[in-house]
């Protein structure tokens, strides 16, 4: 891809709403520091040089543009549309998230900050922030919970070998949410030489509206791609939402394609009746967490779920980004959701159709995206978001499938 | 505003000392005992805050998130809030009684039912730490319209320009933490905290009171030297967990620690 558009599209307002949604309910201490990180990124967004070293960086670090790949072998087994993947998976570091961090650990180091903190689910965002810490020699902590920590072993490790300190989240549920809690509150303490690189396009502004800019490099790409392959746009696009970084980037640059269906799949966990799930769009109810009124699992006086459930600790969040949230008030976004189940089928799926081991967040997308494309016809297209690479989650379909290396799958 | 906010800072501005503010989180270690301790910690303070417990306490430190997940895992609800907020009320007609917490309780139980429930139960004001100027038209109307103030805070980070923004929509007295950090923190330097005062009342009239940090009496009397009111949380909850399955070792202790900072501060 030669030229990305840099235009800011559908912008909130002032104050980071989008309608009713996002906003700042920030606790007074972080005010001014977030209103720093707002004013130096519209400054870094105006500047040509910062572009021309976040392309580059992208370009010739993270690998992009990613391919838009033709799955013509999970197309005949879907037996519908044709199904195509953007393939985030072959970034840098095995998925989507370091589109942002490259932006935001840029804009850390624009503002003199010499630390970076984040927050981490499955694992994937912290080892993309302690991938550009390193690279730009910045010290980085990475909170996690513990809960988290057991179920990414592998990404725990990468981040140490990166030079990363991984700090065990206790309180809580001992998930993501309570190891963003637990970020804002060392940086409430530290904003003075800390810069906190949020990791999805939820919590206070600027970060809903700055990391779905920082990844809309998917979506552009694979407009212009789909146009270029299969000759026309895509009917149907399809990304799992956890919070909803790698869905705005998908999906934001389509928004205004009005022949596109855009569709966010949530994770169902044990079944949207159970319970247990992530769906806060289709489940939760507005409410305030993390900095922005959005939609939130919680019960009727406000308590946060403890029961939110994914097989996917990238999606086991009880928020969801603001935009969304309003996208799907305005009815631009249609909802979906996989179980855990389904997304552990499509895993295999993939696996088997296309030698293409996907995370267990984008198996979500896969899952709704393979029903989709088979209720549809075969001269139309169905675009999904691979939006990272499986590896990760070996141990946990390991235990999933009671792997033994002497028997059989 | 509430007028009897001003008249506890006025009576405590006429005995020529600061008011004491204390904290304690409502259900915690569970409602019962609870309520004890905030009857206690009632009979001594000038204006007492009683903590909303909620699941995800972000600008809290360990002592008060602990204090919140004892209070919601002994099933306390936001009725529970309010009736121990009523019968402070019932024996304490003469002092501030604040609630403290988070947005997205009053919001999902609704502003309008929050602000009717917290005004018959005798509530002055409301905090909520996650409600800054910017978004307080949120609930701005339905605490005026219910008599509450809406208690806003105050940091060291807050510019010239926030500190006016918080003076205009703020009522009943203006919390400044005294740090840039969490609950239960080490307290701020004296000197830095009286020199943002003394910028905050460029631009409001409002009382000030100092917390976050303060633990000791002498922290709270060098404070309350010039400060209008000085708060302390964290560490009276401690009293609760120091003293776990004793409920008259914790509300003795609490009560002595509670008479120690009124003593240091002045207060007959």
């Amino acid at each position: 891809m030669n030229k990305y558009d840099l235009e800011i599209k559908h912008a909130p307002d002032e104050g980071g709403h989008f309608g009713k949604f996002g906003g700042r309910f920030a606790a007074e201490t972080l005010m001014q520091p977030l209103k720093e990180i707002e004013d130096a990124f519209f400054a870094a967004w105006a500047d040509p040089e910062f572009h021309k070293e976040r392309l580059d960086l992208l370009k010739n670090y993270v690998g992009r543009a990613t391919p838009l790949y033709h799955a013509k072998q999970l197309t005949a087994e879907a037996g519908g549309a044709q199904i195509y993947l953007k393939r985030e998976d072959l970034n840098h570091t095995g998925a989507h998230k370091i589109n942002n961090t490259i932006g935001q650990a840029l804009l850390a180091r624009r503002m003199g900050k010499k630390k970076v903190i984040a927050e981490t689910g499955a694992g994937q965002h912290g080892v993309a922030t302690a991938t550009v810490a390193a690279m730009f020699n910045m010290q980085c902590d990475i909170y996690m919970g513990r809960e988290d920590i057991r179920r990414q072993a592998p990404n725990v490790f990468r981040m140490k070998l990166l030079g990363a300190n991984v700090v065990p989240v206790d309180c809580g549920t001992a998930t993501l949410k309570d190891a963003v809690n637990e970020a804002l509150r060392v940086w409430v303490a530290s904003c003075e030489d800390t810069y906190y690189i949020f990791g999805t396009a939820a919590g206070p502004h600027p970060f809903p509206l700055m990391v779905r800019q920082f990844h809309t490099v998917i979506g552009q790409e694979a407009r212009e791609q789909c146009l270029a392959q299969a000759g026309k746009l895509p009917d149907v696009a399809v990304a799992c939402v956890g919070g909803g970084s790698n869905a705005m980037g998908l999906l934001h640059p389509l928004q205004d394609d009005k022949s596109i269906r855009l569709v966010a799949v949530e994770a169902g966990g044990h079944g949207l009746d159970s319970g247990e799930h992530a769906a806060s769009l289709a489940k939760g109810q507005p409410g305030i967490i993390h900095g922005s009124l959005s939609y939130v699992l919680a019960d009727k006086e406000g308590q946060i779920s403890a029961n939110a459930h994914s097989i996917s600790a990238g999606l086991d969040y009880p928020g969801v980004g603001p935009e969304l949230a309003y996208m799907m008030d305005e009815g631009r976004l249609e909802l979906d959701s996989a179980t855990d189940d389904e997304a552990l089928q499509a895993f295999q799926t993939l696996t088997k159709t296309e030698g293409i081991i996907p995370a267990l967040e984008s198996s979500h997308a896969l899952a709704a995206g393979i029903r989709i494309a088979a209720g549809m016809d075969k001269e139309q297209v169905v675009l999904i978001n691979l939006s990272g690479r499986g590896d990760k989650d070996l141990n946990t379909v390991m235990d999933k499938f009671g792997f033994d290396v002497d028997g059989s799958l | 505003m509430s007028n009897l906010l001003a008249s506890v800072f006025e009576r405590c501005a006429a005995e020529n000392r600061a008011a004491l503010v204390g904290y304690l989180t409502a259900g915690d270690p569970n409602i019962q005992t609870s309520e004890l301790l905030i009857l206690t910690l009632a009979e001594q303070v000038d204006i007492i805050e009683i903590g909303m417990p909620f699941s995800d306490p972000a600008a809290d430190g360990p002592v008060i998130q602990a204090a919140s997940e004892r209070a919601l895992q002994a099933g306390t609800k936001i009725h529970d809030v309010f009736t121990i907020a009523k019968k402070v009320r019932e024996v304490k007609p003469d002092i501030g009684i604040v609630l403290m917490g988070y947005a997205n309780v009053p919001y999902s139980i609704g502003f309008a039912s929050f602000a009717e429930q917290a005004k018959e139960s005798g509530v002055d004001g409301v905090l909520l730490v996650d409600v800054p100027a910017e978004e307080s038209d949120i609930c701005a109307a339905v605490f005026k319209q219910h008599d509450l103030s809406q208690i806003m805070l105050l940091a060291p980070t807050s510019t010239e320009q926030r500190i006016q923004l918080a003076a205009n929509v703020g009522s009943g007295f203006i919390y400044y933490v005294s740090l840039a950090g969490i609950t239960g923190a080490e307290m701020g330097a004296v000197q830095e905290i009286q020199d943002k005062l003394s910028l905050i009342r460029k631009y409001s009239k409002l009382p000030i009171c100092v917390g976050f940090g303060v633990k000791t009496p002498e922290q709270a009397k060098s404070v309350a030297a010039f400060a209008d009111g000085v708060v302390v949380g964290s560490h009276f909850v401690s009293h609760i967990t120091l003293n776990t399955g004793d409920n008259a070792a914790m509300n003795g202790c609490l009560s002595a620690s509670v008479k120690l900072m009124a003593d240091a501060m002045g207060k007959g």
